[in-house]
């Protein structure tokens, strides 16, 4: 696998304060990675440090293979990205600041790349507009109209979903999973939705006051532990009693009227499934609940202890 | 870099800021041509009265030669104040905006887009001098013909009209190197904050500071003033003398050059250095 992004020992210091504290990180290409911390974790200072809008205080950053530090215009031409929230020149009309900004990427961006960007992200009936009558929903469309802009391979997107309604969420989701299955680019997602990042990272990194928590596929970080698991049955007297004496009993976390729910791992379901079923009781339905949000509450939580 | 100067430029001119000092100079200019058309011979009357016993005093004194000089000399500690409502600006703004994280993450040197704001800073302060040259010189010799240029100094000199345009080009020229000065002062202060009110107070306050010391008449007060900019600023009038000490002018020209040279470079150090974190 070609590595497209690689940090190591990765530091930044303000004073008596260490934002980012000597953190590992490796992108691959194809990857749409998941970048997940709580807030002030130091998510939004190492995305500006691999975007060279911040000098590290130690620590080396490579993209593509090359030292960010020697190469950072050859990087840049390469990379497109949203930082925290869109601002634009808000006296000037959408379409200008795409002009602008097409300008500066080393690359033709003609007109017409700039109406398809704009139609892409829904905002070309609107391209003459002054950005200052903006919603932030359509900044927010309009921040990653210029990320895309010079069709970048590494597209690093800093919250791109802040401010948008299920529908614009949906929208970017749809997008991030077309510019990564269909055209191959590499994608490095920050965000506070965790479903979403669930949904379509390939790879994630969790951090905490700048250092890495975890980090793998977010298969393998998800199996890696027990997950919730309700079992529905007819008597749940019954199934309660049926594992009274078993070592189930220590993995039950709460009974209702009609459903029990368990923490187990992947393999456990089916063994206490056929446990029920040769006891006489009645499964109607097993619903394992994994949840990005719980494993991230979890391991964040464990990293402050 | 000729993109990113048409790119900075057309950001100073979608400002309506950008407009006030334009506007601002051509109020002024008509209100001094209009108060002397109106009142012109006693203004003449009233500055050469300690002359006109012993001279015999005779031709068409309020011309556009003499207007031209007359606002130059009552514009150029103002007009400062509206180079630095832009130069303050330049790079404050995008600070303010958020908008350095959309142009520093393109593939631009911070060298060249600090090169290129300057320039763009200094074309608009060269053309709110050359709007300052058309409407007073241009639009008073329209106005109020050619003539004689009569100049009160320590000494009274009068100018035949023709001996006149080479003064006033070579006088806005010297102007150009002061206000590019006041613009690029202003522009290093922006370089340090975040917010461009700052930097234009900031700008102004030096400039009345400089301007208050170097009037008061008081021998440690006079000793600083070969150190003051703003000295060196008025050294355009040395053009309406004879003969022109022209030594004087090159020390003073270089004295703002090298002004220029070191508050540029600062800029560029401190921003090379900065951390973007608007």
């Amino acid at each position: 696998m070609v590595k497209v992004i690689e940090v190591k020992s990765l530091t930044k210091k303000y004073k008596n304060l260490t934002a980012v504290d000597n953190l590992e990180l490796d992108v691959y290409k194809g990857d749409v990675f998941g970048f997940l911390g709580p807030n002030g974790a130091g998510k939004s200072t190492t995305i500006r440090m691999m975007l060279s809008l911040i000098k590290p205080t130690k620590g080396s950053i490579e993209i593509f293979g090359m030292p960010l530090k020697k190469k950072r215009y050859e990087i840049l031409s390469r990379i497109g990205a949203i930082v925290e929230k869109p601002d634009f020149y808000l006296y000037l009309s959408a379409y200008k600041n795409l002009e602008i900004l097409g300008k500066l990427s080393n690359t033709n961006v003609s007109r017409k790349r700039i109406m398809e960007i704009l139609e892409m992200v829904g905002l070309e009936k609107r391209h003459t507009s002054k950005v200052k009558t903006f919603s932030h929903g359509m900044k927010q469309r309009l921040g990653l109209a210029q990320a895309l802009l010079h069709d970048p391979e590494l597209i690093i997107l800093d919250e791109p979903t802040t401010g948008l309604d299920p529908q614009g969420i949906k929208e970017i989701r749809d997008l991030i999973l077309y510019l990564s299955r269909d055209k191959g680019k590499t994608i490095l997602l920050s965000s506070h939705i965790l479903k979403e990042v669930q949904i379509i990272a390939t790879r994630m990194i969790i951090i905490n006051r700048g250092k890495t928590i975890v980090q793998g596929t977010v298969d393998e970080l998800m199996n890696s532990e027990k997950m919730k698991v309700k079992v529905e049955v007819d008597d749940v007297q019954k199934a309660k009693s049926c594992i009274e004496l078993t070592m189930w009993k220590n993995n039950l976390l709460s009974a209702g009227s009609n459903e029990l729910e368990f923490k187990l791992d992947n393999h456990e379901i089916a063994i206490l499934n056929k446990h029920f079923v040769e006891s006489g009781i009645e499964v109607h339905s097993l619903v394992p609940t994994r949840s990005l949000e719980d494993y991230f509450l979890r391991i964040t939580e464990e990293s402050e202890l | 870099m000729s993109t990113l100067i048409q790119i900075e430029l057309v950001k100073i001119f979608r400002k309506w800021r950008t407009y006030i000092g334009f506007i601002a100079i051509a109020v002024l200019v008509v209100i001094i041509q209009l108060s002397i058309y109106l009142t012109g011979e006693r203004f003449i009357d009233f500055a050469i009265q300690n002359i006109k016993d012993t001279f015999e005093m005779v031709g068409n004194f309020v011309n556009g030669n003499l207007i031209a000089l007359l606002v130059l000399q009552m514009l150029y500690v103002h007009i400062p104040f509206l180079i630095v409502l832009v130069g303050g600006d330049l790079l404050a703004s995008e600070a303010t905006a958020g908008t350095y994280r959309i142009l520093l993450t393109r593939p631009i040197s911070r060298f060249k887009l600090i090169a290129s704001k300057f320039i763009a800073g200094t074309i608009y302060a060269n053309l709110l001098l050359a709007f300052l040259m058309l409407v007073s010189l241009g639009g008073s010799l329209l106005i109020f013909g050619s003539g004689e240029l009569i100049v009160i100094k320590n000494k009274i000199y009068i100018f035949a009209s023709d001996d006149t345009p080479w003064r006033f080009v070579l006088a806005y020229g010297f102007a150009t190197l002061s206000l590019t000065v006041v613009m690029t002062l202003s522009f290093f202060f922006s370089s340090l904050v975040e917010n461009a009110i700052g930097p234009i107070v900031a700008s102004m306050a030096v400039i009345i500071i400089f301007l208050i010391i170097s009037s008061i008449d008081i021998e440690l007060l006079r000793q600083l003033r070969p150190y003051l900019f703003v000295t060196h600023m008025a050294k355009w009038s040395e053009f309406f003398r004879e003969p022109v000490r022209i030594d004087e002018v090159i020390k003073s020209a270089v004295i703002l050059l090298a002004h220029i040279i070191a508050l540029f470079s600062l800029t560029l150090f401190i921003f090379k250095k900065k951390d973007i974190l608007s």
